[in-house]
């Protein structure tokens, strides 16, 4: 073979060549046809999952709405609470999965009263268990401080996962989107959703204390924790928010605990002077409710606090707690 | 097995040993996070960050003693470190290893050839060293920038661990930041990746580490060397020579890195591991020049002084150089800290960042504190920062101390900085919107931000009235927007004084609470003002301890309206904001 047959593209080879050529532009047009896109994006939000809270909340029964039990040892408090409203049997039925929300929001000791009692926290765990028959119980929170640090520190994580519950921290995904119905605020908005979107009742339990931008913070403002993103910028209306998110969230039970309550430098508090002994404990299937009694345990009246009104108006329940006949018991 | 083999397990060993320390580095509990773990072991196994602390600071932190093991093993054995511990010297033996996979032996040979350049680690020990003990008034401790230890513990931690937990969140539950990182990477990257050119090639030319042993184990009592003198000189004992310490000719002591290639790749048995000498000679000392080494000490001398003309240290020190709790005055610090990033690892809540170098070149990849990254500024109740600090450049701190409180009440609590309102960013300041999470979330008992009530007309908020009818006023404009003041902070004002509050309004009615009423029902054509209720917060710099909870939440995510700075911190008296 000299060299001018080398340099030659013989008929094989011309054919292979132009095959391979065409696949490739064949393959170029198909890929910007597939692709082309003659809007251009719209700005904005990108699509994402929207999701909705489940119903929490159980069957109401008159009469037993809301129960307040007088004594200084939650443990025993919070039992009868519970028992005043029909037992825990009521709310959790074997085999249920159980969310419990504390009020884990910062990384302080439990004995500063900024966050709940950690054997209050054990102690509804234990109740879901034995008596409920619950298949699994998980306690979470998405706090405002380091999230486990929070759970460390303020001991509920150790007294939750002793007690047998599994304590779920905060991941990035477990956030989605959600609107509430006629709301102004909750539009479109993340909230810490996927723990609670695999179970089956949810309790929220909650210290009272002095809050002084919102004026208390109790069951009600224990949903402020299910907001995601830059969740702060709602402090510009926070008796809106707070209204919303009682109605975005419809649990099962709540617990609201006066057993100490933080009268100053709320919502953090930080020192034991913070905190006044009202010896008081409240179980309610209604938010509305227990708060409405609970603001007594701060001095404070229903007028004194503009989302109370506003739950109303919205529809949350009532704030006239004594109209729903709250069972009223004292232990010792 | 042959010794080679006993290396490889060795370099192994360590490099995930070096590893899981970089996992368990987290604040808890459970088996794998900080629970008694040595994580500091290399550091602390590190003679050159003994040696630089003791030159800035004329003593040895306790943890250091251990570079003391090193020592004495290196003196007798040789630099047993390089080729047998080192983390960072096992990545480019194993990058090194394939990048020379598909070569030939004589290019090999060539590869792993010594070079002259391999003196440059030499000058670049003295300059660190010297910049660190002369002149004693400027003596700062910069061996960290290259020292491979620290290195490869800044880029494992702050660097890759994050990057590999970014989606799993198994060794912390939010995905981790750190400003600058890429140039961490960057050097980090760059160091591997010359391996591909010459083998070692941060070992052998670059490593100040490697340089310091050079210099300690010249009177090894084992060496390699040659046991006979008759050597055909086949150079296949360079093939895989990780020190390029030219075995095959008059050995350089100071390059070998103990790898023992030379021992396999010999075919005739010739080399050795011994006490007596090569029997073709061999060269103990560093090849340098007296020339270069006085070059490289005057600038180290002379580096420092350079570096403070900027007067960083004095007047015009940079406000956002915000210290862990527990830090030394800043001359102080900056003699101890090896820019390790074990706090900035450790820190539960991502707050202690890698400086830059707005705070002065010295002060790059020093620990600093940066409220917008991370879960929630300095947590009041930890001082894990200080506990894992090899060198107490952060001192180990005791909660109490932190927080002032038992023996530490005279002295008050540890002060990083003073939080400073911006009152032209600060919504209830500049827009007269109610909002505070500052205050809410201030974690000092009692609050070091307190708020002032104030009442505010709203714009066009003078209002006419045509009828009262109960608590609804009907007034005479109609262009208010539906239930805009029925947020529970805006209230009706007669005559400067006399509050109620709005409950609702519509485009021309306003309803006021019930409870709440004015003295007496105003008449129609009188005016009524709607002004909105504001809490506005100040900051009480007695109180404030610098954590930046406050600047972490303030909802003004861009410029932070309320930001600390490292005004008030406790550390230097120079920098002290009360009197």
């Amino acid at each position: 073979m000299n060299e001018q047959d080398d340099k030659k593209l013989n008929r094989r080879q011309l054919l292979a060549r132009a095959g391979k050529a065409g696949i490739s532009i064949a393959v170029a047009g198909a890929i910007s046809k597939l692709l082309y896109d003659a809007v251009g994006p719209r700005g904005g939000v990108e699509d994402t999952e929207r999701v909705t809270l489940p119903d929490f909340s159980v069957q109401p029964r008159p009469g037993q709405v809301i129960s307040i039990v007088n004594g200084s040892d939650r443990i025993k408090t919070v039992d009868k609470a519970i028992e005043l409203l029909g037992g825990i049997e009521r709310f959790v039925k074997p085999g249920e999965t159980v969310a419990i929300k504390p009020n884990v929001a910062f990384a302080s000791p439990a004995m500063l009263g900024a966050t709940v009692n950690p054997e209050l926290v054990a102690e509804v765990v234990r109740l879901c268990y034995s008596r409920g028959g619950a298949k699994k119980v998980i306690v979470t929170d998405n706090p405002i401080n380091d999230p486990e640090s929070c759970f460390a520190l303020s001991g509920i994580g150790k007294a939750a996962s002793a007690a047998g519950a599994e304590v779920v921290l905060p991941k990035a995904q477990f956030f989605k989107h959600t609107s509430l119905a006629g709301g102004k605020l909750i539009k479109d908005w993340p909230i810490f959703f996927e723990p609670f979107s695999k179970v089956d009742k949810l309790i929220g339990i909650t210290p009272v204390k002095d809050h002084h931008r919102a004026g208390a913070s109790m069951t009600m403002k224990n949903w402020y924790g299910l907001l995601g993103g830059r969740r702060n910028i709602f402090h510009q209306d926070i008796n809106s928010i707070i209204a919303e998110l009682a109605m975005l969230v419809k649990p099962t039970l709540v617990i609201l605990d006066g057993t100490e309550v933080m009268m100053t430098n709320g919502p953090t508090g930080g020192s034991i002077s913070d905190l006044r002994r009202a010896n008081a404990l409240i179980a309610s299937t209604n938010c509305l409710a227990a708060d409405s009694y609970g603001c007594s345990l701060l001095d404070m009246k229903v007028s004194d606090l503009p989302y109370l009104e506003k739950a109303e108006k919205a529809g949350a329940g009532t704030t006239d707690y004594e109209s729903l006949k709250p069972i009223i018991a004292t232990v010792s | 097995m042959k010794i080679t083999q006993t290396r490889r397990i060795s370099q192994i060993f360590f490099f995930l040993l070096f590893v899981w320390f970089c996992i368990v580095a987290s604040v808890g509990e459970k088996f794998w996070q900080l629970r008694g773990w040595p994580v500091n072991l290399f550091l602390q196994l590190d003679p050159l960050v003994a040696i630089g602390t003791m030159l800035t600071t004329h003593t040895l932190y306790k943890g250091l003693l251990w570079a003391l093991a090193t020592v004495v093993l290196t003196i007798v054995i040789g630099r047993f470190f390089c080729g047998w511990v080192c983390p960072f010297g096992s990545i480019h033996h194993f990058v090194g290893f394939l990048g020379s996979r598909r070569k030939t032996t004589p290019q090999k040979i060539q590869r792993n050839k010594y070079r002259k350049a391999q003196g440059i680690k030499y000058f670049i020990l003295v300059f660190f060293l010297f910049a660190a003990a002369f002149p004693s008034v400027a003596a700062s401790l910069q061996t960290g920038l290259l020292d491979p230890i620290p290195l490869v513990t800044r880029s494992f931690n702050l660097v890759l661990l994050p990057i590999v937990d970014s989606t799993a969140n198994i060794v912390s539950t939010s995905s981790r930041f750190y400003t600058g990182g890429w140039l961490i990477f960057a050097m980090f990257l760059t160091a591997v990746l010359l391996n591909l050119v010459i083998p070692r090639f941060y070992c052998r030319f670059i490593c100040p580490l490697g340089a310091l042993f050079g210099i300690i184990d010249r009177f090894a009592i084992w060496r390699i060397g040659k046991r006979q003198s008759e050597c055909i000189n086949c150079k296949l004992c360079e093939k895989s020579c990780e020190g390029g310490c030219e075995p095959a000719g008059n050995i350089r002591i100071s390059e070998c890195v103990l790898c023992f290639n030379c021992l396999d790749g010999c075919g005739h048995d010739i080399i050795a591991y011994q006490t007596r000498p090569s029997l073709t000679g061999e060269i103990t000392n560093p090849d340098i020049s007296r020339r270069g080494f006085m070059l490289s000490l005057a600038s180290g001398v002379f580096a420092i002084p350079a570096v403070r003309l900027s007067g960083k240290l004095g007047s015009n020190w940079y406000h956002g150089v915000i210290r862990p709790p527990g830090s030394l005055a800043e001359e102080e610090f900056l003699k101890r800290c090896l820019k390790c990033g074990q706090c900035m690892r450790v820190c539960p809540t991502n707050v202690i960042q890698p400086g830059g170098i707005d705070g002065g070149l010295e002060n790059l990849w020093t620990p600093v504190l940066n409220n917008r990254i991370g879960s929630s500024g300095c947590q009041l109740n930890c001082v894990a920062c200080g506990q894992v600090c090899p060198t107490s450049a952060i001192r180990p701190i005791t909660l109490d101390e932190k927080h002032g409180l038992g023996e530490f009440a005279e002295v008050g609590p540890i002060r990083l900085g003073t939080a400073f309102f911006d009152r032209n960013r600060c919504l209830p300041w500049a827009m007269d919107k109610p909002c505070i999470v500052c205050e809410e979330n201030c974690p000092v008992s009692p609050k070091a931000i307190y708020t002032q009530e104030c009442f505010n007309t709203v714009r066009d908020g003078i209002l006419t009235i045509k009828k009262v009818s109960g608590n609804t006023i009907e007034t005479v404009e109609s262009n208010l927007s539906l239930d805009k003041f029925a947020t529970g902070d805006y209230y009706c004002a007669v005559r400067g004084n006399k509050f109620a509050k709005i409950t609702a309004n519509t485009e021309n009615t306003i309803v006021i609470s019930s409870d709440n009423q004015f003295g007496e029902i105003p008449a129609a054509g009188s005016k009524i003002e709607v002004q909105v209720r504001l809490q506005r917060p100040y900051v009480d710099i007695e109180k404030c301890i610098g954590c930046g909870v406050c600047e972490h939440e303030c909802p003004v995510s861009g410029r932070k309206a309320v930001r600390v700075s490292a005004e008030g911190e406790t550390r230097s008296a120079d920098r002290k904001l009360l009197l």
